[in-house]
């Protein structure tokens, strides 16, 4: 296309990254900084307050009252998986959408409407849990009932959300209007638009279920069923998740080109695995709806298993595709003797590349595979409103995709906030510490869940109760090891908020080399050329004995829990 | 990261085939085990429901205290229903009553409903989980298997008094 279909006004302030020759608008880096400082506000809130109750958890310690410990679970559910999240997200989308593309931010001033919904939003949300009025837990279950401004917060934050992703999707369509880019997307911008049409139905059915439960709270609706919320809100709640695992999908993509120069080996079969997200995902929002009175078999079952658990597919073969695109680009640097010598030799030491590393391993041996069983119609009846489920997520969106944000954020430093990277050695080792930490974390969680400790509970002794339930000396030692990995998990991250406060604040100001922080030089990404694809040293089987020993660890899992339900009562 | 070729509609390597397949047989297994399980296992979600308003379940669970009451422990009634029978437990903030007391090998219909807000029903320690929503009679077709005491915990934030709420199932030879 050579001739641009609008015509061209060049009115847009762009500069030159010194580091990747990246033509980045001004405009869209002043937007991508406001949301990339929210998000880090967010969890730093949500990290205090992740300390306090893993510290109640762990009933040796027992810390906080029961007010302040549900006041507070509240309130970390809100900042880390919506504000968090969601901020960084819209940092990355607009990231994806401008900078990525060599295009401009279309309307600037919508994103600032964005931004100042989503702060207003998360603001609102904060003052009224802190204030007491909202003890309703992030699901807000209706009928429990909370004040008309909590609701509100979180239909403000949802619309800046819906504002943001609308945006990015302008700035693309216009970005192959002008022909800012040629061919097709890169994959990680693919990844993004995935993410973002996950986004629009996800933010769309929030509003239905929040919308009503505002008027509810006002009074202005007499009675709002219990069953019909919670399927509204899930078709929110769960898929939200899903946003933040096609953008970090999309991200592990991008630390490992940067890192190791790996690209995809076969851009059809991971655009096809992102395909297989947009069509399936959203029906794992029946996951909540498992042992619910209402639903048939034939309803559970089906929604459960995304279709036939395609989305799942999608999962593993990115599971595939990226640690074997990484083990492509080391053997071509010369790394190929045996299965695993790249393994060896592989970047350590640079904390976009270890992120990476554990983010994945996190993600998929600890929460995928906790999370497709779980969610398997039946074992759910052993799962549900256990600590198995917090023990899932935790390894998913924060072992997973938080890790993988962190890891991303010290690339964006210099070259986005053009600050020198301060404290270099605290942030080799944070992934490390912090990875290490959340896997205890969901490990002890999961432990405690199997043997049937409930989640969201103040005081699983019953101290105070009419009648005791006997907690055994294994759940007490499943809860120990939560807390304790939650205070690695606390050093971790206050490592991450070091090194980037430190550095956005104080840093020196730099027009970057290079885009890597440790490896010099920065490999080079390049697709394989038609020689190389046959080369039988060029083939990733090192990888493919990696991800065999994942799906028997998977299979060894999956069918214990079977075994394990075949011990109970009969229920039908 | 950076853009694709320009044409890179290509036929899959020798090893991204294999798992390919590998994967989609798996997915293909996990998909068969639920039906498999739905005809052949003994422990199925329940999903016999009726509409009730709370005034309705509050005076099913009244009658059925009455008709079978054989006690009370800690201020609840204690309930011994004939085997095979239908079966209510009420949840409410932040009381499971009444306190049921079960024959092993016999089968129940276990009626649960909630008069306020969301509960969940966690029978521990053998851990089964089930929501119990206002408006909804959730019948669970029940089969102790094991004698003992057993509790009810409340799996579902119901507000401040939520780790207070427990109840009991005792379970006789």
């Amino acid at each position: 296309m050579a001739v641009a279909a609008i015509p061209r006004r060049e009115t847009t302030v762009f500069r030159t990254c010194s580091a990747t020759g990246l033509k980045v608008d001004v405009a869209a880096e002043r937007l991508i900084i406001a949301n990339a400082v929210a998000a880090v506000v967010a969890l730093l809130v949500g990290g205090i307050l992740a300390l306090l109750i893993a510290l109640t958890r762990w009933q040796a310690i027992h810390l906080l009252n029961p007010v302040w410990f549900y006041r507070l679970t509240t309130l970390h559910g809100i900042d880390m998986l919506i504000a968090w999240i969601v901020f960084f997200e819209v940092a990355g989308l607009y990231f994806g959408s401008t900078v990525a593309l060599n295009a401009r931010m279309v309307k600037p001033a919508i994103g600032w409407l964005a931004f100042a919904l989503m702060v207003v939003g998360g603001a609102l949300l904060n003052i009224v849990v802190l204030t007491g009025g909202a003890d309703v837990m992030f699901t807000a279950y209706v009928p429990l009932k909370a004040h008309p401004l909590f609701y509100l917060g979180y239909i403000l934050f949802a619309v800046g959300a819906l504002v943001a992703v609308g945006l990015f999707f302008t700035n693309i369509i216009v970005a192959k209007a002008e022909g800012r880019y040629e061919g097709s997307l890169p994959l990680f911008v693919f990844g993004l638009v995935t993410a973002s049409i996950i986004a629009t139905y996800t933010l769309l059915s929030g509003a239905m279920s929040l919308v009503p439960a505002f008027f509810w709270s006002l009074g202005w609706i007499e009675n709002y069923d219990a069953g019909f919320y919670r399927n509204l809100f899930w078709g929110f709640g769960h898929p939200a998740q899903q946003i933040n695992l096609a953008a970090m999908v999309a991200i592990w993509y991008v630390l490992a080109g940067i890192t190791t120069g790996a690209v995809p080996l076969n851009e059809k079969l991971s655009r096809l695995a992102f395909i297989l997200y947009i069509l399936f995902i959203n029906l794992g929002a029946a996951h909540h709806l498992l042992v619910d009175p209402g639903p048939s078999f034939a309803w559970k079952a089906t929604n459960t298993s995304y279709a036939m658990y395609l989305a799942v597919l999608g999962s593993l073969i990115h599971a595939f595709s990226i640690p074997a695109a990484v083990e492509v680009a080391l053997r071509r640097r010369g790394h190929k003797r045996g299965l695993l010598e790249w393994l060896r030799r592989a970047p350590w030491r640079e904390p976009g590349f270890s992120a990476l590393v554990i983010s994945m391993i996190v993600f998929g041996w600890i929460g995928g595979v906790t999370g497709v069983t779980i969610g398997t119609e039946q074992i759910n009846m052993m799962a549900h409103n256990t600590m198995r489920v917090p023990g899932h997520f935790h390894a998913t969106v924060v072992g997973g995709t938080t890790l993988a944000f962190m890891g991303l954020t010290y690339y964006l430093i210099p070259l986005i906030f053009r600050r020198e990277l301060k404290f270099k050695k605290l942030a080799i080792w944070q992934p490390y510490v912090y990875g290490i930490g959340m896997a205890i974390v969901s490990v002890g969680m999961v432990a405690a869940g199997l043997q049937g400790v409930a989640r969201r509970h103040w005081d699983i002794t019953f101290t105070q109760a009419p009648f005791q339930s006997p907690v055994p000396g294994t759940v007490h030692l499943a809860l120990a090891v939560l807390g304790i990995g939650a205070i690695i998990a606390i050093i971790g991250g206050a490592m991450y908020l070091i090194v980037v406060l430190a550095s956005v604040f104080t840093g020196k100001r730099v027009e970057p080399t290079s885009p890597t922080l440790v490896i010099d030089p920065p490999p080079a990404m390049g697709y394989l050329s038609e020689e190389e694809e046959k080369d039988p040293q060029l083939q990733p089987r090192g990888t493919f004995v990696l991800v065999l020993a994942f799906l028997m660890f998977f299979a060894a899992y999956y069918l214990s829990n079977w075994w394990l339900l075949g011990r109970a009562w009969m229920v039908r | 990261m950076i853009a694709p070729p320009r044409v890179w509609w290509k036929p899959l390597g020798r090893l991204e085939r294999s798992w390919f397949k590998l994967a989609f047989v798996w997915c293909i297994f996990l998909t068969a085990m639920m039906p498999l399980w739905f005809f052949l296992g003994r422990q199925n979600v329940p999903t016999t429901t009726y509409r009730v308003t709370a005034e309705q379940f509050q005076r099913q669970v009244d009658a059925f205290i009455q008709q079978y009451q054989v006690g009370t422990e800690n201020g609840f009634p204690v309930v011994e229903p004939p085997p095979g029978s239908d079966v209510y437990m009420l949840a409410r903030m932040w009381q499971w009553t009444p306190v049921l007391k079960l024959k092993r090998g016999a089968t129940y219909r276990l009626h649960l409903s909630s008069t306020d807000v969301q509960h969940g029903f966690s029978l521990q320690p053998l851990n089964l989980n089930f929501m119990v929503l206002p408006g909804y009679d959730y019948v669970v077709t029940i089969t102790p298997t094991t004698a003992g005491e057993f509790s009810v915990v409340c799996n579902e934030y119901c507000g401040i008094g939520h780790h207070l709420m427990i109840g009991k199932i005792i379970v006789t030879e």
